[in-house]
């Protein structure tokens, strides 16, 4: 199983990297918020994995609130591009 | 290693790949719609498969894992495309469109909707 | 929103404030007398104040033949999910990105608000497609390898099987 997680965490860190690079380099605001939205994404998923690594149940909480405040941040961007805001 | 953690960690490593191939494709897309139909696909799946890796692997321990997993599961399977569509309406509205390969000039359904919306704010 | 009578307001909250509950239920993870309690009160008040902003959908979602159909949908909806996913892989895998976009429109018969947001969402996330906008009952798609452009050709591919199971559910 240790050897399962180490694999994991690997493949996340190398997608976060390429979704970093998208988000230095993105020529328009659009890809820079399509690679945050990534990067939320791949980070939620890697804090789920962290908390089973680390056995504590509390911290499941923490991912699902950093996901719905990246669901928000990327809504409120959009909204914000499309000049209704 | 019970069975559940062997299955668990089947999902778990499935999901990482398909992280990897979100990330991948946010890479090495050439316009914004293209990435956003990367992205938003492979780190759907990835993260939903992840998520309920460690839910299933727990599952023999403290059952009340699987319940917290699948409200995350259930929440990013209802949200990663809501803001995936909002993100691709802005970029339209934006007048960033997208790259047409082909000659035909219905390809592009969407852009005369946009274009007399805008003379009609104009007149 | 919507101006509606009382027994149809009724059945919204009702169906608010079962859902509330099995969110609640999921968040605790415990079926203790007291957890409960407070979970019936806290979600009723919570499905009091919203039941205008969130008009889902009336009692008839929670028939045992609607439910059966909902089953069937997920069902549906993970295969084709599974199914897009090797489809991003094989793309982005190819070295010489086989992709062909365009943007294609369809009429989608559908009724309520909530049931075409479903479509929207279950349309992103198949194979090749991605919704960028809903006009009345038009859906603009941004499809990543164009085959047609006839909106009854792209219904008939893009979305037929999930509007017919939805038909069912609303």
């Amino acid at each position: 199983m240790t050897y399962i997680i180490y694999i994991a965490l690997f493949f996340m860190i190398a997608g976060l990297t390429m979704s970093a690079f998208r988000f230095v380099k993105g020529p328009t605001a659009g890809d820079r918020t399509v690679a945050l939205d990534t990067l939320t994404i791949i980070t939620v998923a890697a804090m789920v994995l962290l908390s089973y690594v680390f056995q504590r149940i509390i911290y499941l909480d923490v991912a699902l609130v950093y996901a719905v405040l990246g669901f928000i941040g990327v809504i409120v961007i959009a909204r914000y591009l499309e000049g209704a805001l | 290693m019970s069975l559940l953690e062997i299955i668990g960690g089947i999902f778990i490593l499935v999901g990482s790949v398909f992280l990897f191939l979100g990330g991948l494709g946010i890479f090495r897309m050439p316009d914004v719609y293209n990435r956003l139909q990367a992205g938003t696909k492979a780190t759907t799946l990835g993260a939903m498969s992840v998520i309920l890796g460690v839910g299933i692997s727990q599952a023999a321990t403290d059952w009340t894992w699987i319940l917290k997993t699948l409200v995350i599961v259930i929440f990013i399977a209802y949200s990663n495309p809501i803001s995936s569509h909002a993100l691709a309406r802005a970029m339209y509205k934006r007048k960033k469109f997208p790259l047409v390969k082909s000659k035909a000039e219905n390809m592009d359904a969407y852009r005369e909707i946009i274009e007399t919306e805008k003379e009609e704010v104009k007149s | 929103m919507e101006n509606l009578s009382f027994s149809s307001k009724m059945s919204r909250f009702l169906v608010l404030w079962f859902f509330l509950m099995v969110l609640w239920v999921l968040f605790t993870a415990s079926f203790a007398a007291q957890e409960l309690l407070a979970g019936l009160g806290v979600s009723a008040l919570i499905a009091v104040l919203s039941v205008n902003v969130f008009t889902c959908c009336s009692l008839k979602i929670l028939y045992p033949k609607s439910l059966f159909y909902i089953f069937v949908f997920i069902i549906v909806f993970t295969i084709e999910l599974v199914k897009s996913n090797l489809d991003v892989a094989r793309r982005v895998l190819t070295p010489s990105l086989p992709i062909n976009p365009g943007i294609v429109k369809f009429k989608t018969k559908l009724k309520s608000n909530f049931s075409r947001m479903v479509l929207a969402n279950a349309i992103t996330l198949t194979p090749g497609t991605l919704s960028i906008d809903l006009i009345d009952d038009t859906f603009y798609v941004h499809w990543i390898d164009v085959q047609t452009t006839d909106p009854e050709q792209v219904h008939k591919e893009i979305a037929e099987k999930f509007e017919k199971i939805l038909l069912k559910i609303f």
